[in-house]
């Protein structure tokens, strides 16, 4: 064992009550800095589950046909002809990119869609909905209807709707009575209430009804193509990444999670940063202790250095030993505290599993590499000042004490 | 014998201007090896301020200092570390053992600080001495249970530790009484007689003094 080692060992361990209580002080500062990441980051999976969960994470549209200045600068140009907006925006050739798109690394599943609103009646009861046209054996790959389902089945067929539970409540049906469904074309086609789903989200338990592609190709005169694809993410953070790719391999106007969105980021983000100083705060109170009690102990210690050097201990084995405990103290320190935060974090059911309410902590977002990189990082920082000043003790003075 | 250390025109000053304080005022001394010399002289005559000088843990102001062929006037910081550590052995008067250590570990530092582990050869020799010293039987004990007399007895054997050529001793027997001081005198002139280490023992007692062979007087800043 290296001899500065040991005398900064021999230090430590002579002082138990001291040591233990610096090490408690560090491991306290580890355990908020664990924490803080749980929860911050916890509470952004919570808020992301709840807010993105359920939605597409990349929708895939035909490209836009946002009017330009078609007149431009060209002085030769004398007439121009606005193109008809009678025609409705739709992928005709989904089936050509849907290998593609599927084939994308991080893909976790495709829905294609006819979408458009419409009227659900029941009686005298009338309800505005957005009705979407889905796939009958893909009615969960989007949102979650199967694991939201309050009342009857998902087997979707081509005279069945899906609706929310706000919206039923409103015209009063349940599951096997009857409702007509009114699009915007002026088609109109009766269905069953197959199912009632509950997703959390106002604008869905409310506002929409969900119908075989089949019907929806009914409602909405579209005898071929569909109205976008909406797909569905492993890692919804990648979405941004996966939209700009399919963008630009297909051509297609690919829109991530992230643009409607704006708001939610900004507040995760306020979130984080908010986090991240509060971690700062217990990272410097670390530093500031370790600083500290490595300076009391300098002072203590002032003759025993001044011996050291007398015995022909050089000004950097003394730097060595004092480094070398503040080093100890901060990876123990931060040894134990990470081994505290997940042993805490641990009973917490991760975010996507936490009941309504409930503390939202991510034991796998607990940083606790980093927490204890830091600390260690820190804690000989903060040992340098006390090291530097030991190494200084002018052995004549202390010897003549 | 030959010289083992030659001081010419040493000269220490403490202060600046109007409260300047001249210590030495160009002391000139030799010391051969093998001596056993005690340094005396009233408070403030300077004695202390030599033996640090002499052990290179202060630069005089001016004046040359050699010891075995060089000069350690010049010498850089390390230089005097490393210096001390092979060729000089110090005796304080209020011992200052490493108190979290053992006598043993005390004993050998020298050597593991200048070697950078404990060795068993560094062990085998700290235990030998010990011995010597008559402290065999306290070997692992703490150095802050051990008695004044003895605790003076570890640094005796600390500072043989390296086998250095010089052991500055700086009021050894000044803290003891009568009877430790004597067994610790005693311990002294053994190790003179047998191994030739040269003793410069800084003393107020005349009896410690009349048992050295050479009596070195310093006054008003010279040696006499």
């Amino acid at each position: 064992m290296p001899y500065a080692l040991k005398i900064a060992l021999r230090y430590l361990t002579a002082s138990k009550a001291q040591t233990g209580l610096l090490i408690a002080g560090v491991a306290v500062g580890v355990f908020v800095f664990i924490f803080m990441s749980a929860l911050i980051g916890g509470l952004g999976v919570f808020l992301v589950q709840r807010t993105v969960g359920d939605i597409s994470h990349v929708t895939v549209e035909a490209p836009g046909r946002e009017a330009v200045s078609l007149l431009s600068d060209n002085p030769d140009i004398l007439v121009v002809q606005q193109r008809g907006a009678t025609q409705r925006e739709q992928l005709r050739t989904a089936d050509a990119f849907l290998p593609m798109i599927a084939a994308i690394p991080g893909i976790a599943a495709t829905s294609q869609q006819i979408v458009g609103n419409g009227f659900l009646v029941r009686g005298q009861a009338t309800a505005p909905v957005s009705v979407t046209g889905i796939e009958d054996n893909k009615v969960s790959a989007i949102a979650d209807i199967e694991g939201n389902l309050v009342d009857g089945s998902t087997a979707l067929t081509n005279s069945t709707v899906l609706i929310g539970s706000a919206l039923a409540e409103d015209l009063g049906v349940s599951v096997g009575q009857v409702v007509r469904v009114q699009s915007d074309r002026e088609a109109e086609r009766t269905l069953v209430v197959g199912g009632i789903f509950e997703l959390g989200v106002d604008a869905l338990d409310a506002r929409s009804a969900f119908v075989s592609l089949a019907t929806a190709r009914t409602l909405f005169e579209l005898p071929q193509g569909i109205s976008r694809i909406e797909i569905k993410l492993s890692d919804l953070n990648q979405a941004d990444a996966v939209a700009a790719r399919i963008a630009s391999e297909t051509g297609l106007k690919a829109t991530p999670w992230t643009e409607g969105n704006a708001s939610l980021l900004y507040g995760l983000s306020a979130q984080r940063n908010s986090g991240d100083l509060i971690k700062a705060f217990a990272l410097i109170t670390i530093i500031i202790g370790v600083a500290s009690a490595l300076l009391l102990s300098t002072y203590r210690r002032r003759s025993e250095i001044g011996i050291m050097r007398a015995m022909g201990a050089s000004r950097g084995f003394i730097i060595f030993v004092f480094v070398t405990q503040g080093t100890l103290i901060g990876l123990i320190g931060g040894l134990v505290g990470a081994g505290l935060g997940y042993l805490s974090l641990s009973p917490f059911p991760v975010p996507e599993l936490a009941p309504p309410g409930g503390l939202p902590v991510d034991v796998r977002q607990g940083s606790y590499g980093l927490a204890i990189a830091l600390t260690t990082i820190g804690a000989i920082l903060a040992s340098i000042l006390p090291a530097r000043s030991a190494a200084r003790v002018d052995p004549v003075t202390v010897i003549g004490q | 014998m030959s010289a083992l250390l030659e001081i010419r025109d040493l000269v220490k000053t403490y202060g600046e201007g109007e409260a300047e304080t001249r210590v030495l005022r160009g002391l000139n001394l030799t010391l051969e090896e093998g001596e056993l010399a005690a340094l005396l002289g009233p408070s403030g005559s300077g004695k202390s301020t030599l033996l640090t000088i002499l052990g290179t843990l202060m630069k005089p102001t001016s004046g040359t200092y050699m010891m075995l062929g060089e000069e350690l006037t010049k010498a850089s910081d390390r230089e005097l570390t490393e210096f001390r550590n092979r060729h000089l052995g110090f005796v304080f008067q209020f011992h200052h053992l490493l108190p979290d250590f053992t006598a043993l570990e005390n004993v050998i530092f020298p050597t593991a600080v200048q070697q950078g582990r404990e060795t068993a050869a560094a062990r085998d020799r700290g235990r030998e001495l010990l011995e010597r010293v008559g402290l065999g039987h306290r070997i692992d004990y703490l150095s802050t249970s051990l008695s004044g007399g003895q605790k003076q007895r570890v640094a005796i054997a600390r500072a043989l530790m390296n086998r250095p050529e010089l052991v500055l001793a700086d009021e050894p027997t000044g803290n003891l009484d009568r009877e430790s001081a004597e067994q610790v005198m005693d311990l002294i002139k053994e190790i003179n007689e047998n191994e030739k280490t040269t003793f410069l023992i800084s003393t107020h007692d005349d009896k410690i003094a009349d048992a050295c062979k050479r009596q070195i007087r310093v006054k008003d800043g010279l040696a006499e």
